[in-house]
Order: structure tokens, then sequence, then C-alpha cells
């Protein structure tokens, strides 16, 4: 059956060109960078030439950049390993409502530690107020982490406005970068943020291996003890081929950034414009202008979530929802409940996330296919047949009636 | 995390049995509702020596939802009422091989529809059904069902 992969905000595939530049540093190369002899040492450089690379892709000094397992414990790291560190001058930490996981549950565990945590709301487009920023600054706030671009509904944030705003009060900046990183031009050194966190497997490298960027004169605790790796910062030998991996396809990403970008923005707005057009009872969820190139997310009124993933799935299309049955939880995604999704539709989402592999002839596939599975789901709802009878209102409907933009 | 679903539940899912709606039913219920993301009706046809002669259902939910309502009308269709009554949760599962932990509350809404057609049957007749208690959840009261498992909570 043929296979439709459209859940590149999940994970990507590796690139050939990042497994070849792998594949010495299994076997052959296979030293341990710490090692003296000259097996170690090639090693040593090859991790040296990978941060090197990196750092002035994004504009960064290299001994600014330390490697990570992932996104997970880059965020972790800076703000765990800030807070604690800075924990004499404030124990208040400003993050939002929409950020992933890794950045939530890591301040719900400092807030067990003492730390007091304000969650900025968002608007319905998932944007965060500067000013609601400005004024939930406070004498002892010392760390703010917002990311960069949300994973679900894919807004892109004001990072720039929000940094400088923490700069002016003394705060350090931390974003979440895992989406966003090589995938939209940013030069993180002229950013005005103090730590960034990205991952390597988003952006077509392999998976296990991710960044955190701190800015010289930044200070943060450990988060990893033992040896001197990445100097002394993050202990644990190095991840040598997935670093060099990670390199490769940050150069590769980068160096075909704005072609790339400029492709999916055609292909996203083209999708986009067929399901509002072709599919009733359709809301796009996040902010049309400020959005990720590779970002779609809709809500489609009277059907779940998990029916619709599982019939798509059925067709060869590989997609993901904001409905967390998916996920273990019979609870709505967090993000989507956030941006005022009420939960009968907020069960209801579909997440398409393009990738440097997929094709406009892909997305016809995939829209002509969720056409089919929402008619089907539609057909055995009891929501749409009160709705045809005129026994409920219907969410959408009243959306359309209050003039809300993106909805059909 | 993927869900494991059964090939029966996944069959069901992909190809369900008994959707819609039956005009001028003898009973009709509908349970759950729309923000805890499930909602079943089922439509009963009950001939007059009490045999339930056809079962029709909609849902709107997960995929077990649906699996969990298709094995259900089949489960009921040709029993007598009192048989239907005797269709519990457990024998919905077991007729699907099971179902993930988490996804037990389905199969309690299953049984909870029947209970509710059957229900409104005995209401439109004027009899009782011995053994029958006035279902619980109703589309318009947002309650929770207690889950039952055995499993720790996901």
């Amino acid at each position: 059956m043929k296979q439709v992969y459209l859940d590149n905000a999940s994970t990507t595939p590796v690139r050939q060109e990042v497994l070849d530049a792998m594949l010495p540093y299994f076997m052959d190369e296979f030293g341990n960078p710490s090692s003296i002899y000259p097996l170690g040492q090639s090693a040593s450089d090859a991790v040296a030439q990978a941060r090197q690379t990196i750092a002035d892709l994004i504009g960064v000094k290299p001994t600014e950049i330390f490697f990570t397992s992932g996104g997970t414990e880059a965020d972790n790291w800076a703000i765990k390993g800030y807070a604690h560190a800075n924990k004499q001058r404030g124990r208040h930490i400003i993050t939002s409502a929409i950020e992933h996981h890794a950045v939530l549950h890591t301040c719900q565990a400092l807030e067990k530690d003492g730390f007091e945590v304000t969650y900025l709301p968002v608007n319905p487009d998932g944007l965060i107020s500067v000013a609601d920023f400005k004024a939930a600054i406070r004498e002892d706030t010392i760390l703010a982490t917002i990311m960069f671009a949300n994973n679900e509904i894919g807004t892109i944030e004001p990072i720039a406005e929000l940094a400088a705003a923490a700069k002016e009060r003394g705060v350090a900046f931390h974003t979440d970068a895992v989406q966003a990183f090589a995938h939209l031009p940013m030069n993180i050194g002229e950013l005005g943020i103090d730590m960034l966190s990205a991952s390597a497997h988003k952006l077509n490298g392999p998976k296990g291996v991710g960044l955190l960027y701190i800015r010289r004169g930044t200070k943060v605790d450990n988060l990893l003890d033992g040896g001197q790796q990445e100097r002394g910062r993050r202990a644990t030998t190095e991840n040598v081929p997935g670093i060099i991996g990670f390199a490769k396809a940050v150069e590769l990403a980068i160096g075909n950034l704005e072609a790339e970008y400029n492709r999916q923005l055609e292909i996203r707005d083209y999708a986009i414009r067929r399901i509002l057009d072709e599919i009733p009872h359709a809301k796009l969820n996040g902010s049309w202008e400020s959005r990720l190139a590779n970002n779609i997310n809709f809500s489609f009124e009277f059907i779940e979530g998990e029916g619709m993933l599982l019939q798509l799935a059925a067709r060869g299309i590989c997609t993901s929802s904001g409905s967390a049955c998916t996920s273990g939880s019979l609870d709505p995604s967090h993000v989507l409940l956030a941006i005022g999704l009420p939960h009968e539709i907020a069960h209801g989402s579909l997440r398409i996330s393009l990738g440097r592999d997929t094709t406009k002839e892909d997305i016809d596939f995939a829209i002509d296919s969720l056409k089919n599975t929402l008619q089907n789901l539609r057909s055995m709802s009891p929501l749409y047949e009160d709705y045809k009878n005129g026994h409920y209102a219907g969410i959408m409907d009243g959306y359309k009636n209050s003039g809300m933009a993106n909805v059909n | 995390m993927a869900m494991n679903y059964s090939e029966k539940v996944m069959d069901h899912f992909t190809n369900p049995r008994n959707v819609g709606e039956i005009e001028g039913c003898s009973g009709c219920g509908t349970v759950g509702n729309a923000v805890c993301g499930d909602i079943m009706r089922i439509y009963l046809d009950i001939d007059d020596q009490n045999i339930i002669r056809d079962a029709k259902f909609k849902t709107f939910g997960c995929g077990a939802a649906i699996a969990t309502s298709s094995m259900a009308t089949e489960l009921i269709k040709g029993k007598t009422v009192q048989q239907a009554l005797e269709v519990t949760n457990k024998a919905v599962m077991d007729a699907l091989d099971g179902l993930p932990p988490v996804k037990i509350h389905c199969s309690l809404l299953a049984e909870e529809a029947i209970h509710a057609a059957l229900w409104d049957y005995a209401e439109k007749n004027g009899i009782t059904i011995e053994g029958l208690e006035k279902p619980v959840s109703d589309i318009s009261e947002h309650e929770h069902l207690e889950v039952v498992s055995d499993e720790e909570d996901l």
C-alpha cells in the first residue's frame, strides 16, 4: 500500500547524506573522543568540527553549543540548570500555557522544588502577547522560557520582542526551538536570547541527539554530573555518530532553507485553502500569518480525532491529532484548549506536518482521503444527525456567524 | 502511545455493523457527551414478543467507541429484552477480544446505551423491565462513568 508520511513535526527520516556522514563513526572511527591516541583524537576532531559547522551556520560561538540527547534534555537542562544556579536572585519563572511537555513538566517539577511559575495564556491564534509578558515580569523573576514555534498548531511566537523585554528587566530567556530550528531563518547570536534547545530528528537528522545553546556568561548548573565531556558541562561519552549526523543535517537544511521554506509554504497554503473550500465544518487552528511553513492543523466538527487518524492510517496516511485519545489520556490537547477550543471540537483535530519529501500529490491524496473519512465518520455521528435535524446548533456555525476567520 | 487494538476491534471499527437509524423505533437511547469525546445512540426495533428484531447505532467517538457500539448491537439482535439486559460491558469486551485499559469506558458506555434504549422502550410502553435501572449517563448531564479496570492509571 502507498504510504504518505505527513507527520514530520513528530519525526523525519534521516537523509542519505546524513547517514553516509555518520556511518564511518560506528565501526572505523569508533574511538572515544576523550582518549589520547589518534583513534580518539580523530573522533574528538570530528565532534569539534561538527560543533564549529553548526555554530557558524547559526551565528554563535562553538563554545556556546552543548550537545545533548535531544530536545527534552536540552529543555530540562536549560530550565532546571538556570533556575537552580540563580535561585538566590529569585524563584519566579515565566512560561506559556502552550509549551511542549518537556518544558511544562519541567516547570511543574520546579514548582515542587519551591519555584513559582506563571503560565501565560495565548490568544485564539496561539500568540503570546508581549504586553502580557512584560506585565508578568516581577522583581523575583529569573527566567522566561517561551517556545519559538508551537509543535501542534505551528504558531510562531514573537521571540525577538519577548527576549528584548526579558533582557530589559534582567530576566534570562530560553526558547524551545525544536520545531523552528533550521526550518526558519534565524541568527541565534543576534536574536537576543540566552538559551535555545534544538533536536536533530526534526530536521532529517538522527534521533537521540540535540543541542542546548548557552550564551557565554549564562550561569547554568549541570544536569548530568560525571566526566569532563562538553567542557565539563555535560558528562557522558559523546554520541559521535549522532553529532556528526546532526551537523550534516543542519548544514543541508540551512543550505537550502529559503527554497525549501517557500516550497513548503506553497503546499501548506494550497492544502489549507483546499480544506476550507471543500470540507464543511472545518476550522484552521493557529495563526495563518505567523505559522511554520510545514504545519497544518484543523478541527472538524461532529467527529472524534482517533477514529479519523485510524481511518487515514488504513488508507496509508500518517498524521497525528490534537486528541489525546492517541496518547493514552482522555483529555484533549492542552494547546487546543489554551487557544479556546471547546472540548467538543478539540477532540476532532488533525495535524498534518510537511517535510522535504512531501509533494502536492501527497497532499491531494491525503485531502481526498480525508474527505471520504470525514463523510464516513459523520454519517455515523449522532451529533451530525442532531445538527441536520436542527437539534444541535453546531459550534462551527457559531464561529462563522461571529465572523471568525478561517472557518468553514 | 499507539493503541493496541485487537483484530476484532479493528474489524468492527473499519466495517461497523448496524450503523444507522430506525424510523419509528421502539426505543432509542443516547449516552455520553461531546465534551468527554464519546456519544453513543442506540435504536431498537422490538416486536410484541419482546424480541429485538433490529438494532442500529450512531456513535461519535474513538475507534473503540465505534467498535463497541457495533459489537453491542450485534450481540443484542434477536435477543429478548431480558437477554439484552444481560449483555454487560464485559460481554462486549470479550466479544471484541479485549480493549486497551484506557478504552474500557467505551464498553461501559455501550452497555449504558443499550440500557438507555430499553428504558425509552419501557417508558413508551408504560412497562417495567425487571432489573433495569434508569440510565446514569445522558447527553445533557456531563456525567463521567466510573471506569472499572484492574490496571493502574496510565
